[in-house]
């Protein structure tokens, strides 16, 4: 029977893996909604190169002002540029019918994108950007092919003049020492105003936020979580030792 | 409070059915760690019960408006996102330990004689908890809820003749809409629960009636005391309920990570895709029912020849419905003179083995798209998966078994 119970668990593992693959290489990264810092500068990203044509509907702009230490006064200032009351939903101005009519189809809410996609989903495409003088932008995406968004933050990265190395790994050439694949973008067709490392940090911040907004309950779930565990071991001590109480006269 | 207890008992026998169902209900001494999972459905079952009536308080079932409602429970309501976590992940929960369940059932021959009516009552429980958990995830209203919605609905339209104005009916439209997402909530929060808890009565009362089997598969009361209590019985309460305190430790205990740590369960408990709302326009590029069904779903996958006039799509939904429908009459296929897997004979034993691997990997196969020979080996298994059924009465005759024990043997 131990037998059957082990074949049981080994044929279900493949199934675990799942969540792994997917067609195109990323960039991994690991996100963390304790980091207030990155999370401020993902808001102020997000608001100023993102909102302009993606809301946040599922979301409340005093929530994000809460959780992230924000001032409601300075958010209210720097953050709302609809006129929008502090407690309302995060919908940008720009109706769906309009968006649909330029871009052919409404950008989409970003709220849950984190989640639908994938963390390293959203950091390599937001990394993902290069010139391709056959797209009607001129621009694509090595994470999404002939990608209808324009590169919004084109004057802080520059314009990648070839497909950048999104989801390869640097590595050295033994005999010469020279460093393969370790820029983001070999070439630049033109210039941004941030270095690559300064780019790089400046999307991870973006990503980190868009995954806070994704599941801001995270760190407080985690947080809970640990001390209903420890509840439910100090539990089963207890039931244990009522269950050998009793069982003690079976035989 | 003892003349509390007798005015009510003169009115309603409280006292009787506290006796006969628990306190002087006498369950064998032998039950191993197989005999949790009966406990733990009913705790998932009240968990999902008590969850859903606090979600429904919140959540907006029209095709405008549930999306939005269910993230306005995971972010604006006061531990709203503890209840919908609780509650899928509870829903997949259900599915483990009913499984696991049916698998002790299926080792220690709980099904035969005189349980047939438990097995049957449990498999109408098992149907019936498979349109409830299927109606449920229409409501989040996401892709996946969207699309798994309209693929399964779409499988009555394989049926000759009726099909089509079948599904029709189903849907309440000419596809999956507003309208079938409105009775499909009515049906998962008024309907299926109140069956569903009917079923678990008469599962029970017919359980108490003949008693609980064993690992041994013996029949306690052929050997009773003087006063006619089964000698190797004890009474459930207190003994088996402190034991299943145990049970409910340790499943929380896996059941809160999930809850807490891993709620999508890597896109198993909570598909990826329903992270956005649906779509009737845009078609995912891969629909996989959730994991509970896709043992199912592969089978229905693997049929691909069309036979005697009618489209494979019909025959893989007969096999589908056949791979449930055989399990009912289980009860009559196994002709074994003893019950547990612990007598029988090494082609039983084979036979149980290869089917509990068969079942898993299929349900691996309907997660995954399908490919040549991924559909090939979902025909093997399938067939594998019926000859377990189909050749029982055969091998478990042929089959030598070992001399079963007086009593049990703990």
């Amino acid at each position: 029977m131990r037998k059957l119970i082990f074949g049981l668990v080994f044929a279900v593992l493949p199934a675990l893996g799942l969540a792994a693959g997917g067609a195109v290489p990323l960039d991994h990264i690991e996100t963390d909604h304790t980091n207030k810092e990155s999370l401020q500068r993902g808001v102020a990203l997000f608001t100023n190169y993102c909102m302009g044509c993606h809301s946040m509907e599922y979301a409340r702009y005093k929530r994000v002002a809460e959780d992230l230490d924000i001032p409601v006064e300075l958010y209210e200032e720097n953050l709302i540029f609809t006129g929008a009351k502090i407690g309302e939903l995060m919908k940008n101005s720009m109706s769906k019918d309009m968006a649909a009519e330029w871009f052919g189809a409404p950008p989409p809410d970003l709220t849950l994108e984190t989640r639908l996609r994938g963390e390293s989903w959203v950091y390599s495409y937001l990394r993902g950007f290069y010139k391709d003088d056959s797209r009607p932008l001129g621009v694509n995406n090595v994470v999404f092919d002939n990608v209808g968004m324009p590169h919004v933050m084109v004057d802080l990265q520059g314009l990648c003049a070839v497909k950048p190395n999104v989801g390869v790994e640097a590595s050295v050439e033994p005999l010469s020492g020279n460093i393969n694949n370790g820029d983001l973008c070999p070439q630049y067709a033109s210039e941004g105003s941030m270095s690559e490392a300064e780019f790089s940090q400046a999307m991870y911040d973006l990503t980190n936020f868009m995954s806070y907004m994704a599941d801001p309950v995270r760190v407080e779930r985690e947080r809970l979580g640990i001390f209903v565990l420890i509840f439910v071991a100090i539990f089963f001590v207890f039931a244990y030792l009522l269950n050998r109480e009793y069982w003690k006269d079976v035989h | 409070m003892q003349k509390l207890i007798q005015w009510v008992d003169d009115r309603l026998p409280i006292v009787d059915a506290w006796n006969k169902h628990l306190a002087k209900y006498y369950a064998p001494k032998n039950f191993n760690v197989w005999y949790f999972f009966g406990s733990l459905a009913m705790l998932v079952l009240v968990n999902q019960l008590v969850t859903g009536i606090w979600l429904t308080m919140s959540y907006n079932p029209s095709a405008e408006g549930a999306f939005a409602s269910v993230e306005y429970i995971m972010r604006d309501v006061e531990w709203g996102w503890l209840l919908r976590y609780l509650h899928s992940t509870g829903a997949s929960a259900f599915f483990v330990v009913v499984y696991l369940h049916m698998f002790r059932g299926l080792m220690y021959g709980s099904y035969q004689k005189p349980r047939e009516l438990i097995w049957i009552f449990g498999m109408l429980i098992y149907l019936v908890l498979m349109a409830e958990a299927f109606m449920g995830y229409l409501l989040p209203w996401g892709q996946m809820s969207y699309w798994g919605a309209q693929v399964i609905v779409n499988l009555f339209g394989a049926i000759p003749v009726i099909g089509e104005d079948l599904s029709l009916w189903i849907r309440g439209d000419y596809l999956i809409s507003g309208i079938t997402l409105n009775r499909f909530f009515a049906l998962h929060v008024v309907a299926l629960p109140i069956v569903l808890l009917g079923l678990v009565v008469l599962h029970i009362l017919a359980l108490h009636e003949v008693g609980s089997n064993n690992p041994d598969g013996i029949d306690i009361k052929k050997n009773k005391d003087e006063n006619g209590i089964p000698k190797d019985g004890i009474p459930f309460h207190p003994y088996y309920t402190v034991h299943d305190l145990l049970g409910v430790a340790v499943f929380f205990f896996i059941f809160f990570i999930v809850v807490f740590f891993f709620p999508e369960m890597g896109g198993l408990f909570l598909e990826k895709p329903n992270f956005e709302p649906a779509n009737a326009l845009k078609t995912p590029a891969h629909i996989a029912p959730v994991w509970y069904f896709t043992p199912f779903y592969a089978m229905l996958r693997a049929v691909t020849v069309d036979l005697f006039g009618l489209p494979a799509k019909f025959w893989g939904v007969v096999v589908m419905g056949g791979a449930i429908a055989i399990l009912f009459v289980l009860p009559w296929l196994d002709r074994s003179p003893v019950r547990s897997i612990r007598y029988k004979g090494w082609l039983s034993k084979i036979a149980l083995a290869i089917f509990a691997v068969s079942f898993v990997i299929l349900g691996y196969l309907g997660l995954v798209p399908a490919t040549e020979g991924r559909t090939m080996v979902a025909q093997i298994l399938t067939v594998l998966y019926f000859l377990y059924f189909i050749l029982m009465p055969f091998y478990t005759r042929m089959e030598k078994t070992k001399p079963v024990p007086e009593r049990v043997t703990g």
